[in-house]
């Protein structure tokens, strides 16, 4: 088995007192696909941000290769959801994605022709070289998609951590997402993606985290997706009717989109 | 150089240094921080001019500038702590901090040359005769040098934490998690604000620096696409405005800081309707033509 990379201990997230996440506890091994599941408002999205250290935690320990998290923040690589930053900003495609190298970049300097270079590389990675100047807000949904995932990449992380990064995208765009998730995957990388699409998740994920405030299940996909276990996740006896609507739901937002 | 000049460049520097930082405060959505800030440093002004007994720019600046990151923290406090919304948090912020500012200006210094028509409404008119004085040789008008100085200030802060102020306002969550504190550029920002805002404050006025903040910075969206370019174009439209102003009020007999803020409200409504790609106008004339943007 290989080793643990990523260790979350006791998480608790409160938001105003009251519990979203509680109690987690879970090991991620190196070079592995993981799929986030669980219904809305299972906290899905705020274990991730609990990580990143975006959200306090209110208990929790998380050792990132045996560091604490704080020093070893710069091996994560985050692409929060599109809705989460405003694509007016005046600003192109080739400029969110050299934003991903700033990390790299020492206080009062600029990015390099090099750190350029690689960030239309990256770019290109995603077949959105020819958008490089383009102005963001012009962009499909998509295409901005892919922008956060170029930037992601340009980080040159060992984990990423990605938040719904299929929502409100084409088929293309999907197709081109799992494309590169599985190169990532090759050369050891380990992704974590929050999902809502079940009917995905044996086809791209192999492992699944099932969540809803609590940990339900974590293992591989073989073992974890059962239909008692995501029966236990999405609650009661309504669960795969929930599930469905919710899908039912996500999908009808998605055509409102289109 | 000759009086006009003078005035004519001290506007310019007090709109260029106020467009370049407002141009932030637009894209963070916190315009009307400037605004909050730029009233509530009353009380450090007044606190220092009681303080140091003079007129002394460095007194009032350090006032001024420790008042503004006041305002900025208690904002943010009652916004986080309380359950007080933003506009509510800086709404509540700057109107107590300007009332305290008012009473102590009008209890304590009311019989001083401090008074709250020259901080509300400022008066350029007289800057060349304001001379600042070492010794026995006089090196000029007093507001020129720390305009000049502010203005070299902000243009520095800008140029070297460039990429860091870019990705805070842009998206402060990859910076938290690239390492790049967002509440360190909060505060420099806002400490900037206070400073640029306070020495803006002689020649154009408190109520007249929110528009330096805020119109130029919004005219200059409306006409690029890139940040850079934003941030030059703010300040030459800022620095125009001042040009334009002298020029108007000239004509018209009139207040050059109330002329000054009404061309940058012309050059706005301008850019509103006749932007190459987003004015008003612009768009329904051409959308006949071209294909929109494609959207999946």
């Amino acid at each position: 088995m290989t080793k643990s990379i990523l260790s979350v201990r006791d998480l608790s997230v409160a938001y105003h007192r009251r519990p979203v996440l509680w109690n987690i506890n879970c090991d991620f091994r190196q070079g592995r696909l993981i799929g986030i599941v669980g219904p809305n408002g299972a906290g899905k999205s705020t274990f991730i941000k609990a990580i990143m250290g975006l959200v306090p935690m209110a208990s929790g320990v998380i050792r990132v290769f045996d560091e604490p998290i704080h020093k070893a923040r710069h091996l994560i690589g985050y692409v929060p959801q599109r809705g989460s930053v405003d694509w007016d900003f005046p600003t192109n495609a080739l400029d969110v994605v050299l934003m991903g190298r700033y990390g790299k970049i020492p206080l009062f300097r600029r990015p390099s022709r090099q750190h350029r270079a690689f960030a239309l590389e990256c770019l290109a990675k995603l077949g959105m070289a020819e958008f490089s100047h383009r102005q963001i807000s012009q962009l499909s949904g998509g295409q901005q998609q892919r922008v956060f995932l170029a930037r992601a990449l340009a980080q040159e992380a060992d984990i990423y951590l990605m938040d719904e990064p299929f929502a409100g995208v084409d088929a293309a765009t999907e197709q081109a997402i799992i494309i590169l998730m599985r190169e990532l995957k090759s050369r050891g990388k380990t992704i974590v993606v929050v999902h809502h699409d079940l009917q995905t998740v044996p086809e791209y994920f192999d492992d699944v985290m099932l969540i809803n405030q609590r940990l339900v299940a974590f293992g591989t996909t073989r073992e974890v997706f059962t239909e008692q276990k995501i029966h236990e996740t999405y609650g009661g006896r309504l669960s795969m009717l929930t599930a469905v609507g919710e899908q039912m739901v996500k999908r009808g937002e998605e055509g409102a989109r289109l | 150089m000759s009086g006009t000049l003078i005035i004519i460049f001290t506007g310019m520097l007090a709109a260029a240094s106020c467009s370049l930082l407002g141009s932030f405060l637009i894209l963070r959505r916190m315009s009307m921080l400037g605004d909050a800030i730029s009233h509530a440093v009353l009380p450090g002004i007044a606190l220092a001019f009681l303080f140091s007994n003079s007129r002394h720019p460095l007194p009032m600046l350090i006032g001024a500038g420790a008042l503004g990151l006041i305002t900025a923290f208690i904002t943010e406090t009652l916004h986080r702590a309380g359950r007080v919304q933003q506009d509510a948090s800086i709404g509540v912020t700057f109107t107590w901090l300007f009332a305290i500012g008012v009473i102590l200006i009008s209890a304590y210094a009311g019989h001083v040359d401090l008074d709250q028509e020259c901080v509300l409404y400022g008066e350029i008119a007289y800057v060349p005769w304001d001379t600042w004085i070492i010794g026995r040789t006089s090196l000029g008008p007093r507001a020129l040098w720390l305009l000049g100085g502010v203005f070299l200030l902000d243009l520095l802060f800008v140029v070297f934490c460039y990429k860091e102020l870019k990705l805070t306002t842009f998206d402060p969550q990859l910076a938290h998690s690239v390492g790049i504190s967002t509440r360190l550029f909060h505060y420099l920002l806002m400490g900037a604000v206070s400073l640029t805002t306070v020495a803006a404050f002689e020649s154009v006025g408190a109520i007249l620096v929110v528009a330096m903040l805020v119109a130029p910075a919004a005219t200059a969206y409306l006409l690029t696409d890139r940040l850079s370019t934003m941030l030059i174009l703010a300040m030459v439209i800022g620095a125009l405005c001042s040009v334009f102003g002298y020029f108007m009020a000239h004509a018209l007999d009139a207040s050059i800081a109330g002329a000054m803020a009404t061309v940058a409200g012309i050059f706005f409504a301008a850019a509103f309707l006749f932007a190459p790609r987003h004015g008003l106008v612009t768009r329904r004339f051409l959308g006949r033509f071209t294909i929109p943007a494609e959207r999946a």
